[in-house]
């Protein structure tokens, strides 16, 4: 019978190599996780939120109190910026956790797409957050007194540093996504993992202030490689090892968790 | 496996730790055809549509789709299938549109093909007016419309329907009923679960009845309820503490009674003169009575006689499988 051919005459595959496929999943997917932070109130409010209030409530309630050798928005904006990246990443893991909690998981799961896209997608949404945060950051910084002496080359370092951060950050976080059992543990379970580890860094303070143990992981930690990295090229803090250290660490990360949130999701309750 | 086949499963179970789905599953639907998979909650439908979706493994057994197994060519089988779960599974974000356009460049259509098929179903599924608002604004009939459609967008061979109307309300789910024997009609292999007896009765051309992850019947319609027998006759009693009594009176070898209903129901082949006879010797037994009804079996019957219990009650494996945090 040749129902089958007739029927299936819309699809074809073989029309395109299968990388052709698989970049269109992965961009069907980012486009609707854009489509999702254009049209959802929450995101556009917590994403211009967060930026602003994290810079304020540093620079001003406790950057009086904070020594750091160097004119305090200089030292914070490395930090501020990291972080707010980190808490960007957090969207993969609520995002990733809402689709598996409703239907739509089974319809992608069911359709002969690239299974590695809907975690793509999240997180290259990530990143489309995270360059919205990063224009509001740098407005933010100016305001409250940041003077970088950056030339163009350290700007792009910084801006490739910041991508390659977030995607680690992300991948990690699209791993905790496919744990979670429920969206209120999705929004805590980020925030206990990047809240320590953005605070035990050189984000907001010398490491040097801090107790041994502290200390020791606070200088040993990615966020401060990262953060030490674009204060260097910044404002010409010493580098260091941090930006070899940095890129290592980030690199590694993705090696890591890509592969491993790919695998879990595929095999997810099989 | 013959041409004529679109999707069998053969013997097919799926165990959860202490837990077993499907224990042994056996179906066929030929092309064209509506087969209809009836069972109360927890019966395992819904855990053998994933099979056929290639969404779970199964434990033991095979699965085959337009010649491909689900467990060893998933990505043949997804092309050949389009799936509507039991939830509307639809981006509330994005417009109807958009979701259909979405669907179809997932389903591997060129950006025309997709564009062109998207207007179709829009047309199609009478939803021009909303077509280009968010799905979130919709109600939940055009979420089930639009759910519908996004399955259809590549006109795949086979649909696996999950319980399509649960939930819809009569109007709607005349219109789904309409629509999914239009799709029989046109040809593509449709795999209808349902707890709904006039449903599987209306649609379907082939039944298969589980219960607890068994088999528990196959057959037509048709063949279905003539296992039940003939006509039935049902007698609503006055009194809740005569029922016992008129069951005795009535006798006969299948008699049934609910108790909370308080009805006595037993076959009748004799049709109009068996009634007159049970009435009179109810009346002579002084046991008043309600009101008595003569009818046709239904799957309900069926399903009664078959499992000694109605399809509508849950049975063990669905609180089960909740405590387990399962889906």
């Amino acid at each position: 019978m040749a129902d089958s051919e007739i029927l299936t005459e819309h699809i074809d595959p073989e029309a395109h190599k299968n990388i052709f496929w698989v970049v269109n999943d992965c961009w069907e997917m980012t486009r609707r996780s854009i489509r999702h932070i254009t049209r959802s109130f929450d995101q556009i409010i917590s994403l211009i939120l967060f930026p602003v209030m994290f810079m304020l409530l540093n620079r001003y309630v406790l950057g009086g109190a904070i020594h750091t050798g160097i004119n305090y928005a200089n030292y914070l904006f490395a930090g501020i910026f990291v972080q707010v990246l980190a808490f960007g990443a957090n969207y993969t893991t609520i995002n990733l956790a809402v689709d598996l909690k409703e239907g739509i998981i089974d319809r992608f799961k069911s359709l002969p797409m690239a299974s590695s896209a809907l975690l793509i997608g999240h997180i290259t949404a990530d990143l489309v957050r995270n360059l919205i945060s990063a224009f509001i950051i740098i407005a933010m910084g100016f305001l409250v007194g940041f003077r970088p002496n950056a030339s163009l080359t350290d700007w792009l370092l910084v801006a490739g540093l910041a991508v390659l951060f977030s995607l680690a950050i992300s991948w990690m976080s699209a791993i905790l996504g496919l744990f979670v059992k429920s969206l209120e543990a999705a929004q805590w379970i980020g925030f206990v993992i990047i809240f320590p580890l953005t605070f035990i860094s050189s984000a907001f303070v010398l490491t040097s202030t801090m107790p041994a143990g502290l200390r020791a992981f606070a200088e040993n930690q990615p966020v401060t490689q990262v953060i030490n990295a674009m204060r260097s090229l910044l404002v010409g803090t010493p580098m260091g090892n941090s930006g070899r250290l940095a890129v290592i660490w980030c690199v590694g990360i993705i090696a890591v968790c890509a592969p491993l949130a790919v695998w879990v999701f595929q095999r997810r309750n099989r | 496996m013959s041409t004529e086949v679109a999707f069998e499963v053969k013997n097919v179970a799926k165990y959860y730790d202490k837990v077993k789905a499907l224990d042994g599953v056996s179906l066929q639907a030929q092309k064209g055809k509506i087969l209809g998979l009836l069972g109360p909650n927890g019966a395992g439908k819904t855990t053998l549509v994933k099979v056929l979706s290639t969404l779970l493994l199964p434990t033991k057994g095979t699965a085959m789709v337009m010649g491909h197994d689900v467990a060893t060519e998933p990505d043949k089988v997804r092309q050949q299938i389009g799936l509507t779960g039991q939830y509307a599974a639809v981006d509330e974000y994005l417009t109807g549109l958009e979701n259909l356009q979405m669907m179809g460049r997932l389903y591997r259509m060129s950006v025309k093909d997709a564009r062109q098929r998207a207007d179709e179903l829009i047309k199609q599924f009478d939803l021009e007016e909303a077509a280009k608002r968010p799905v979130k604004t919709y109600s939940g009939g055009m979420k089930r419309r639009i759910d519908l459609a996004m399955s259809l967008i590549a006109t795949p061979p086979v649909i696996f329907l999950d319980e399509p109307t649960t939930g819809l309300d009569p109007r709607s789910r005349l219109t789904m009923w309409d629509t999914v024997k239009k799709l029989a009609g046109g040809g593509t292999t449709i795999l209808l679960t349902t707890q709904y007896m006039d449903e599987a009765d209306n649609l379907a051309d082939n039944i298969v009845v589980i219960d607890r992850g068994k088999t528990i019947a196959e057959g037509t319609p048709d063949s279905l309820k003539a296992k039940v027998g003939s006509d039935r006759l049902e007698i609503v009693i006055g009194k809740k503490s005569t029922v016992e009594e008129a069951k005795k009176i009535i006798g006969g070898r299948d008699v049934q009674v609910d108790k909370d209903k308080q009805t006595v129901s037993v076959a009748s082949r004799g049709g109009v003169g068996k009634l007159k006879e049970v009435l009179s010797r109810l009346e002579r037994a002084n046991i008043e009575v309600d009101s008595i009804s003569l009818h046709r079996p239904t799957l309900d019957d069926v399903f009664m006689s078959l499992t000694g219990h109605t399809a509508t009650k849950d049975s063990s494996t669905e609180e089960a499988k909740k405590k387990k945090g399962k889906k």
